[in-house]
């Protein structure tokens, strides 16, 4: 009897087993002591939570960074989105169970939290060899009189142009310090002799930063403003400009979330993109491209500048660890594997060596030469918006809809649009960031 | 003494029987429901209609509004018309029955996200339709451009149909599999044509599955969006879709939930529509 009923027994058992083991970790997820954060550092080690690097390639060579330069501690990198970004660091702090140690992320990120961080005045004391801009340690004050972020990185936005584009450019053009309208009568040339189809493109697709486009660059080249001269005239001569452009931009550019692939691809010859989202472009072949600084309007150059800095969370464990790992991502070395590697440009005097990849020492060369412009107008992402930051974003992204896709009389959508910016404006009552000047409450005129 | 115990314990035996769907009714729908108005009429300064007017100001709402309307007018008819022919052609018991019942209803075990992605494959400007026409010498056409509403719409709609046609058909055969065939049956003796008898005999006893059908469909039909998603990012908006893009995107909780009360309403306008209308009829017959 019994041994007939042995193999029964076991299959039985056996089946529990794997029941349990398959249960098991789902239970053990269910428990206590859940991570919120994602990737964990396990006891002693350091989470380093960040809306940056996002493509899955640039997270896994920043992660190969921080295992082979960083010593002393493991750091467990966690990426994440600006949402998540935003509501993990504010929930773990308001309830005091922090459980991220470093936070890094771009400064209008960071600005709204500017209470959630402690004050790294000590760590930035013990930095001086670092060499840091003076404008960038202002803006990590974010508005107070202490440090609330330590600069990690910046970037910026540049045209790539693929050469076979240059035999279309105008006479007496030069490429490296283009107009807005020697720009529209390239794209329009390029477009006539390219079998009538366009070689500009933007990135006007759900996840491209199209609007940076108008915050930083075409705005306050005409109007030297991002939010007070919203709906000034000159904003109406940019955007009807904008219209003109588009008339000779790859209609595709609405499906586009980055301009490397199709211009990787060849649909565009010509594009506008963040740096970290252009370098795959030239790659293969640098040699066949170049990149230039963006055009310059009426009043100036107008770029923005993309600062990314690392704070700490009040109440983050091992703060010790945490400051220390923070000084270790400001080291030349550290700083430089960052631009070879992700394109994001060094915040620190780190000399840039002369080897670097070809894609990334043309995008380095585009993002100095803007920012050394003589008549450069520096501009900032929204900073102070919080959560509304997406909403300001897709208003200009909505007047970009309503003028150039839809057709709508320009000054009729920056009216309407600049009520609606104003709405927003009016509840955060917040100084305004550069471009416009600083003092009193931000809004459209 | 025990009597009265006892009638006067029935209500209240009813009620705790009822209790459970009570308890459930209130926490999850009701609750949401009150506190869903609540966000979308509630500002840091009390009452607003600000998210409501928000709402209406943005560019993108009455298009949403205008392409859920479209898609449901377009897309209900269709797929019924399909479901009830696919049901009938089940219901001749054709050879291998069974595997054709198997691969029409495989579309129901895909997420809408994949099948989304699945189409885009097809209709994105270098995928496998334009591969096709290009061979075949047709040259290719931007099937998915902003530029081209028609064929944008077109896309969403065969993608839809492909994905949720099945639901309605398995709801038509198992109605169907609830008529006997003697009416059916008596009609042909009758001499009734085959038109005649889908017409006059298995109609009307499949108008009970075909109102659950109807009124399942057109909620789901009013949620469809990652569908569209897929295939035309914010090209084609829907209410849904504007939805999410408040909420996550925009981080605005109040305006998304002003959009969702939209969707909530028409889904009730429709729902109380369609058992009316069903309702109404067998008298009118």
């Amino acid at each position: 009897m019994t041994h007939r009923f042995e193999p029964r027994m076991t299959r039985r058992s056996l089946l529990a087993l794997g029941a349990g083991a398959a249960a098991a970790p789902l239970l053990g997820a269910c428990g206590g002591g859940v991570s919120t954060s994602g990737a964990d550092a396990g006891k002693g080690g350091v989470t380093l939570m960040s809306n940056q690097f996002s493509p899955v390639e640039e997270k896994q060579r920043f992660e190969k960074i921080l295992k082979d330069r960083v010593t002393g501690e493991k750091v467990a990198f966690n990426q994440v989105e600006t949402g998540i970004f935003a509501a993990t660091l504010q929930t773990q702090v308001d309830a005091g169970k922090v459980q991220v140690s470093v936070v890094g992320a771009l400064h209008g990120d960071l600005a709204q939290h500017a209470a959630r961080l402690i004050d790294l005045d000590d760590v930035l004391g013990g930095l001086t060899d670092r060499g840091f801009a003076p404008e960038l340690t202002a803006l990590a004050k974010l508005g107070g009189s202490t440090t609330k972020y330590i600069p990690w990185m910046q970037a910026s936005y540049v045209l790539a142009v693929n050469k076979k584009a240059l035999e279309w450019l105008p006479s007496g053009a030069d490429v490296q310090k283009l107009t807005y309208d020697q720009l529209l009568a390239w794209t329009t040339a390029g477009r006539q002799a390219n079998g009538n189809k366009p070689i500009f493109g933007i990135p006007a697709g759900v996840k491209g930063l199209y609007h940076r486009f108008f915050q930083g660059f075409l705005l306050p080249s005409f109007t030297g403003g991002q939010i007070t001269t919203f709906r000034s005239p000159e904003a109406v001569t940019a955007w009807t400009y904008m219209k003109q452009l588009w008339a000779q931009t790859a209609r595709a550019s609405t499906t586009y979330d980055n301009l490397q692939e199709p211009l990787q691809r060849g649909e565009v010859l010509i594009g506008f993109d963040h740096v970290a989202r252009l370098v795959g472009a030239p790659a293969d072949k640098p040699d066949d491209w170049l990149m230039v600084p963006a055009p310059s309007g009426p009043k100036g150059l107008g770029y923005m500048l993309v600062l990314a800095g690392l704070g700490i969370p009040e109440g983050a464990p091992e703060l010790d660890k945490a400051k220390d790992v923070i000084k270790q991502l400001t080291t030349p070395q550290v700083q430089l594997d960052v631009l070879r590697q992700n394109a994001f440009f060094p915040v620190t005097n780190a000399q840039v060596p002369t080897d670097l990849p070809g894609a990334v020492a043309l995008a380095e060369g585009a993002v100095r030469a803007q920012r050394e412009a003589p008549h450069a107008i520096l501009s900032l992402p929204p900073v102070g918006l919080g959560a509304r930051d997406g909403e300001v974003g897709q208003i200009f992204k909505n007047c970009f809809k309503e003028i150039c896709l839809d057709g709508k009389p320009v000054r009729q959508v920056l009216d309407a649009q600049a009520g609606e910016l104003n709405k927003i404006m009016d509840e955060l009552t917040i100084p305004c960031w550069q471009p416009d000047p600083a003092g009193a409450n931000c809004r459209a005129a | 003494m025990p009597a009265r115990v006892r009638r006067r314990g029935r209500p209240s035996a009813a009620l705790l029987l009822i209790l459970p769907s009570i308890v459930f009714m209130a926490a999850l729908f009701v609750w949401p429901l009150v506190s869903g108005i609540a966000q979308a009429f509630s500002g840091p300064d009390g009452p607003t209609t600000a998210y409501v007017r928000r709402m209406a100001d943005d560019p993108y709402f009455w298009d949403a509004t205008r392409n859920t309307a479209l898609l449901i007018v377009v897309l209900i008819p269709l797929q019924f018309a399909l479901a009830v022919v696919m049901a009938l052609l089940m219901r001749e018991r054709p050879r291998l029955a069974g595997l054709h019942f198997y691969i029409w209803v495989v579309p129901l075990a895909i997420s809408d996200l994949a099948a989304g992605l699945v189409w885009l494959s097809i209709f994105t400007d270098r995928g496998y339709l334009n591969s096709v026409l290009d061979q075949l010498g047709l040259g290719t056409y931007s099937w998915l451009s902003f530029e081209h509403p028609g064929t944008m719409f077109l896309a969403v709609v065969i993608a839809e149909l492909w994905r949720a046609t099945s639901l309605v058909f398995v709801i038509v055969v198992a109605g169907l599999q609830g008529v006997p065939r003697d009416y059916d049956e008596a009609a042909e003796v009758f001499g009734a044509t085959y038109w005649q008898r889908v017409r006059h005999v298995i109609l009307p006893q499949l108008r009970p599955s075909l109102q659950v059908a109807l009124i399942l469909r057109t909620i789901l039909a009013l949620e469809a969006f990652a569908v569209a998603q897929a295939l035309t990012g914010r090209n084609f908006p829907l209410l849904v879709g504007e939805t999410y893009q408040w909420y996550y995107t925009l981080q605005n909780p109040n305006v998304a939930t002003a959009i969702a009360l939209v969707v909530l309403t028409l889904s009730i306008v429709a729902a109380v529509g369609y058992l009316r209308l069903m309702r109404r009829h067998p008298e009118a017959r």
